[in-house]
């Protein structure tokens, strides 16, 4: 063996015994330094003969190549044995809680107002508002209910304390005066849907003085029952996402509408729960009708020429039927608890692509 | 109305039981609210003998029966004083419940004897209300069968929940007849009904009473006949059994007589005690302060709008909706006056209203009775007192007329077709009509019948088609369509409004809805309500709210109360002013803000800051440049005065106010700790007009923005937000922001004094700062902050 090979492996033997990189550093400084073995070996070739040299470079180059390599890969190798040493000092659990994400939610009133809105714009309805504080004129004279009708006595109405000579304002009763505002304030053709609070004087486990209704209203020529049918009919099936539930109308009363219906919706019992659509009985869902001639008349509104139909149905009601709540007042607790347990994410907004449920 | 089916047969020729019956009331209008059968709760019950009774060896109050109910003799201890061989009675064997009390009936040992069952009373079965002891049955009952079968009560009462507009369907006869027009049935004429040859009026012996109205308005028609020499004793079994039926106590003959007219024929009359009255019966406008003692044992205090009844004496009638406790009938009654009146329904419901009095005749007068009606209703009940009371008519007094002039409507039929939206062709419309009773000429002018008070206009002779035909055989049509997508239909407002609520449940913060309406303390807090409830629910509900927070934090406390530690609350609706009623977000931030935490120590608490934080983020989603806005104060006396503020666009248009509660409100609402709170009054926001979609022009700067730090000595009492604003506006051109990132007071800095540091971000347009511009700019910063008394730090 030359001495030449010999000296690589005394150096390739030191790098690898090499443990930290200043021992390392240390064999890189015997061999490649200044006055290093290889540096020595390279500097010896100045003053070789050309064949002499045509023989010893590539042996001395080769030399200082390996070494090279060697201190390399074993300065990399030390560098990523310190990285791992580091690491695994810096182990977290990752089991740990990071910061509590807030919960916040959207009531389930409004959330189905929004949905309500997004299905009837698809039909042309724009959502339109009135006062919940009302005269009486447009919460009952107007709609027919002269004031000794019987129905008016039925409606269990707030009023207000009067002031001075003025008649007596009421809370809304109902949100059928907006059908009033809007006949009165703009020319048909109409198509608006009215949701709003609404105050009846009831206080029981299924009344609270204080609740919610949607008002449908469609004045134009040419408007008749067959269309208040199928807009119901399209409404329910969108508003449930329900293809198998079917309406039944009932010939009924309301002062402001002839001929007037309740509508009835058909359910069935899914685990000890009213599930809408299905065979398993009709019940009572909303009062509907066409608008009486009277009410169009008070409106300014040529009867003659124009008619339609109006609607209306418990915002409460419907919310509590799709999502399965079963206590109305706990719509106006503001329990947390039941806050976040039936109130929707932000996030979950109604949209005709992405479905108006959530 | 509630009637048994038997009762709708006596009028109704029809085999229909009661579901068909119903299911044909709910087509045509009439809404069926319940059918019960009173047999179905006691088809456990069984006639049964007692063979032996035998006293009870360790209780002297009970007995020890054999009973035969058709099986095997069984052993039943008994505790009613009646018992005794031989007798018959109802039995309720063990698995049987017992409909009074819901109780099952179970073999046990009733002071040590065993005992299989109960003998009934009447009370235990819901018959009646007698407790005494147990039914007795007469021999021939036979043993072993369902008792309610061999009692007749195997009758369905239907309940049907009459619209106001139907007042000719407050009376079995008039269902029956909308039945028989809908094709269910024939219509039995009503003279074979009360067994009568015909119906003509029964002309009687002697003196008609004297009876008159002096108030034609209110009482157009007083008509009456007297009948002497009766004996007013019970009525009939079978008037009493339909009466109890549907949940009438019988009382006397002479009552139950009225009482089963008013329910048969929805046709109310009155029965004075002639004894009672001295001089003539008229019908006249109450004095202002009139009494009447009523025949519910209440007085009333009448005015002189409404009708009455009265003698030369006293009033005996308040007018069609309650009689007078002085002539009211008795057991010793003689002589009667029956009265057959028309009260004009709008009268009647204004006395009702102010009386806040009801009665079932109050329900038919004010829905209007049949005006051509009074002659047969006479007839009818003059009838029904001779047969049952016995006597002697008398003539028939008449005093004014009804007023059963016919209403006459032409009508198209083509109109059900542009109304109802249902092909019916003329002549089934015609039939239609004349089934109910309507006449129709060959000219389609339509006269409907005088108990049809509701039919007005041609759109109810539509309906009449309509629910006849069947509102199921409507074809749906759908709405047209506009061409292309749906447009939006929203307002700004609403966007607004949904874009508010999104942004705070984003945020994390709960939305509730809470009472439009607080108690009046809570609202005076609050800045006062205006609007207050004239007949509010309770105290509680009695003002409409000037602001929000009161229902919030109300909830807030609630929620503490319910163990909550953090709550993050609010709601977006209405505040309630004089004028106007104003779209308004609130929230309530209470408890911790934080919860004790491993990477964060401590559980924190809310801040002004806090309240800050969401106020602006709520306010950007609605589009309001918040940078823009000014902090002022004045944000109302339930805040912390140091701690609260207002945001104004201008000096004068408040968009919110915000920050800590005034330590005296918390704890008015029984809150601990700092609560946070603000309000924005969405109707301040100016509604942006659209522009279109297009944004301004904008390319990244090719220059990176270079950002230098002041720090400034101030007095205590500069606002950093003025500081900010002035060095903001020293300098448009080069400066794009500035951000305020310490603050500090103490040691180092003067008594009175703050230290306020600002980064400030320059922006180069075309060519990087040189040394002069920087100092230019920074010249400009430090001149803009002396003008507010701003020291640079060295």
């Amino acid at each position: 063996m030359t001495d030449i090979a010999n000296l690589q492996d005394e150096l390739l033997a030191a790098i690898g015994a090499a443990d930290t990189t200043e021992a390392l550093e240390a064999v890189r400084i015997s061999a490649l330094g200044k006055q290093g073995s290889v540096s020595a070996l390279l500097k010896t070739m100045g003053a070789m003969s050309p064949d002499e040299r045509q023989i010893q470079g590539p042996v001395i180059n080769g030399l200082r190549e390996t070494v090279s390599n060697a201190l390399a890969a074993k300065k990399s190798e030390l560098e990523n044995d310190a990285l791992n040493a580091r690491l695994a000092t810096e182990q977290l659990d990752m089991t740990l809680p990071p910061t509590a994400a807030l919960n916040g939610s959207v009531h389930p009133v409004s959330q189905v107002m929004d949905e309500l809105a997004e299905i009837f714009a698809d039909m042309g309805f724009a959502v339109a508002e009135g006062p919940e504080i009302e005269d009486q004129w447009h919460n009952f004279t107007a709609l027919n209910m002269p004031e000794t009708h019987p129905a008016r006595a039925m409606h269990d109405t707030f009023y207000m304390q009067a002031a001075g000579e003025e008649e007596a304002r009421l809370l809304r009763t109902h949100t059928s005066p907006v059908q009033i505002r809007t006949m009165t304030s703009q020319e048909p053709p109409i198509r608006i849907i009215a949701p709003g609070r609404v105050y009846r004087s009831d206080s029981d486990a299924t009344h609270t003085p204080m609740f919610h209704q949607i008002e449908g209203l469609v004045i134009d020529r040419g408007i008749h029952l067959g269309h208040l049918k199928w807009t119901l009919e399209t409404f329910l099936k969108a508003f449930f996402e329900r293809d198998e539930l079917t309406i039944r109308l009932r010939p009924s009363y309301f002062p402001f509408t002839e001929p007037s219906a309740e509508v009835d919706v058909s359910f069935s019992m899914e685990n000890g729960k009213r599930i809408l659509g299905g065979t398993g009985g009709w019940m009572e869902l909303l009062g509907s009708g066409m608008v009486h001639p009277k009410v169009i008349s008070a409106c300014g509104l040529d009867p003659d020429v124009y008619q339609g139909f109006a609607f209306g149905v418990g915002v409460d009601r419907l919310a509590m039927l799709k999502y399965g709540m079963d206590d109305l007042r706990a719509f106006f607790d503001g329990d947390l608890r039941w806050l976040k347990h039936y109130g929707f994410g932000a996030l979950d907004v109604p949209t005709l692509s992405g479905g108006v449920s959530a | 109305m509630k009637f048994p089916l038997s009762w709708l047969k006596a009028h109704l020729h029809t085999d229909a039981d009661a579901d068909t019956v119903a299911d044909k009331l709910n087509r045509i209008g009439l809404e069926v609210e319940e059918i019960d059968n009173p047999a179905e709760k006691l088809s456990a019950f069984r006639i049964a003998k007692i063979l032996t009774a035998a006293p009870h060896p360790q209780a002297d109050k009970l007995q020890i029966l054999t009973v035969d109910a058709g099986g095997e003799l069984l052993q039943v201890v008994c505790g009613a004083p009646n018992a005794r061989a031989a007798m018959l009675g109802v039995f309720g064997p063990a698995g049987a419940v017992v409909p009074a009390n819901g109780m099952v009936l179970k073999v046990a040992a009733i002071r040590g004897v065993e005992s299989n069952g109960m003998m009934c009373s009447v009370a235990e079965l819901e018959l009646g209300d007698d407790h005494d002891g147990i039914i007795e049955l007469p021999d021939d009952a036979p043993v072993g069968e369902v008792y309610a079968q061999w009692a007749g009560l195997d009758d369905p009462v239907i309940d049907v929940s009459i619209t106001p507009n139907r007042q000719d369907c407050m009376g079995v006869r008039g269902i029956a007849r909308d039945l028989a027009a809908a094709g269910l049935g024939t219509l039995r004429p009503l003279h074979e009904v009360y067994h009568m040859d015909t119906l003509q009026p029964i002309a009687g012996d002697g003196p008609a009473p004297v009876v008159a109205t002096h108030d034609p308005d209110g009482c157009p028609a007083f008509f009456a006949q007297a009948v002497s020499g009766v004996v007013n004793g019970a009525s009939p079994p079978w008037m009493r059994d339909r009466l109890r039926a549907i949940g009438q106590k019988p009382i006397s003959a002479l009552v139950d007589i009225t009482n089963f007219i008013s329910i048969d024929l929805g046709r109310p009359l009155h029965v004075y005690d002639r004894a009672k009255l001295s001089g003539p019966l008229v019908a006249r406008k109450a004095t202002q302060g009139e009494n009447v003692l009523a025949l519910n044992g209440k007085t009333y205090t009448l005015d002189n709008s409404m009708t009455v009844i009265a003698d030369d004496i006293m009033v005996h009638d308040i007018g069609g909706i309650m009689g007078g406790e002085h002539s009211g009938v008795s057991e010793s009654t003689k002589d009667v006056l029956i009265e057959c009146a028309y009260f004009t329904p709008e009268h009647i419901a204004r006395t009702g209203q102010k009386l806040t009095l009801t009665s079932d005749a109050r329900q038919r007068f004010e829905r209007g009775v049949d005006p051509a009606f009074l002659d047969d209703g006479l007839a009818i009940a003059t009838k029904l007192v001779l047969d049952i009371c016995g006597g002697q008519a008398s003539a028939i007094a008449r005093a004014g007329s009804p007023p059963v002039a016919p209403r006459n409507i032409s009508y198209d039929p083509d109109h059900c077709q542009r109304l109802g939206g249902i092909a019916v062709s003329a002549e089934d419309q015609r039939n239609i009509l004349e089934r109910l009773g309507f006449s129709v000429t060959s000219d389609w002018r339509v006269t409907p019948p005088s108990w049809r008070r509701d039919v007005e206009g041609s759109a109810d002779l539509v309906e009449e088609v309509v629910r006849m035909v069947g509102l199921d055989n409507i074809p749906s049509t759908p709405l047209p369509r506009t061409d292309g997508v749906a447009k939006p239909t929203a307002t700004a407002m609403q966007k607004i409004e949904r874009k508010v609520r999104r942004t705070a449940a984003a945020r994390g913060l709960n939305e509730a809805i809470n009472w439009s309406f607080l108690p009046e303390k809570e609202a005076a807090a609050f800045g006062g309500g205006h609007w207050s409830l004239a007949n509010p629910i309770s105290e509680d509900m009695k003002v409409m709210r000037p602001s929000l927070l009161p229902g919030l934090l109300s909830a807030a406390q609630r929620n503490m109360n319910r163990g909550a530690s953090s709550v993050r609350l609010f709601e977006i609706g209405r505040r309630y002013l004089p004028d106007s009623e104003k779209l308004t977000a609130a929230f309530v931030l209470s408890g911790d803000k934080a919860t004790r935490d491993w990477a964060n120590g401590r559980a924190t608490k809310f801040n002004a800051f806090d309240a800050k934080a969401e106020i602006e983020a709520l306010l950007s989603a609605t589009g309001v440049a918040v940078e823009t806005l000014m902090v002022m104060g004045e944000a109302g006396a339930h805040y912390h005065p140091g701690q609260s503020a207002t945001l104004r666009m201008g000096p004068k248009n408040i968009l919110a106010a915000f920050g800590a509660l005034h330590p005296v409100t918390a704890k008015a609402f029984d809150l601990d700790g700092p609560v946070m709170a603000a309000e924005i009054f969405l109707d301040a926001i100016p509604v942006r007009k659209s522009t279109g979609f297009m944004r301004a022009a904008f390319t990244p700067p090719a220059l990176q923005a270079v950002t230098r730090d002041f720090a400034f000595l101030v007095a205590a009492d500069v606002a950093s937000g003025d500081l900010v604003r002035a060095i903001k506006g020293c300098d448009k051109v080069n400066i794009v922001a500035v951000r305020l990132f310490d603050l500090f007071a103490g040691q180092g800095v003067a008594e009175g004094q703050k230290s306020l540091a600002v980064e400030v971000t320059l922006q180069p347009l075309d060519k990087s700062y040189g040394d002069e511009e920087l100092k230019a700019i920074s010249d400009r910063v430090i001149t803009a902050a002396a003008k507010l008394g701003g020291v640079l730090r060295g």
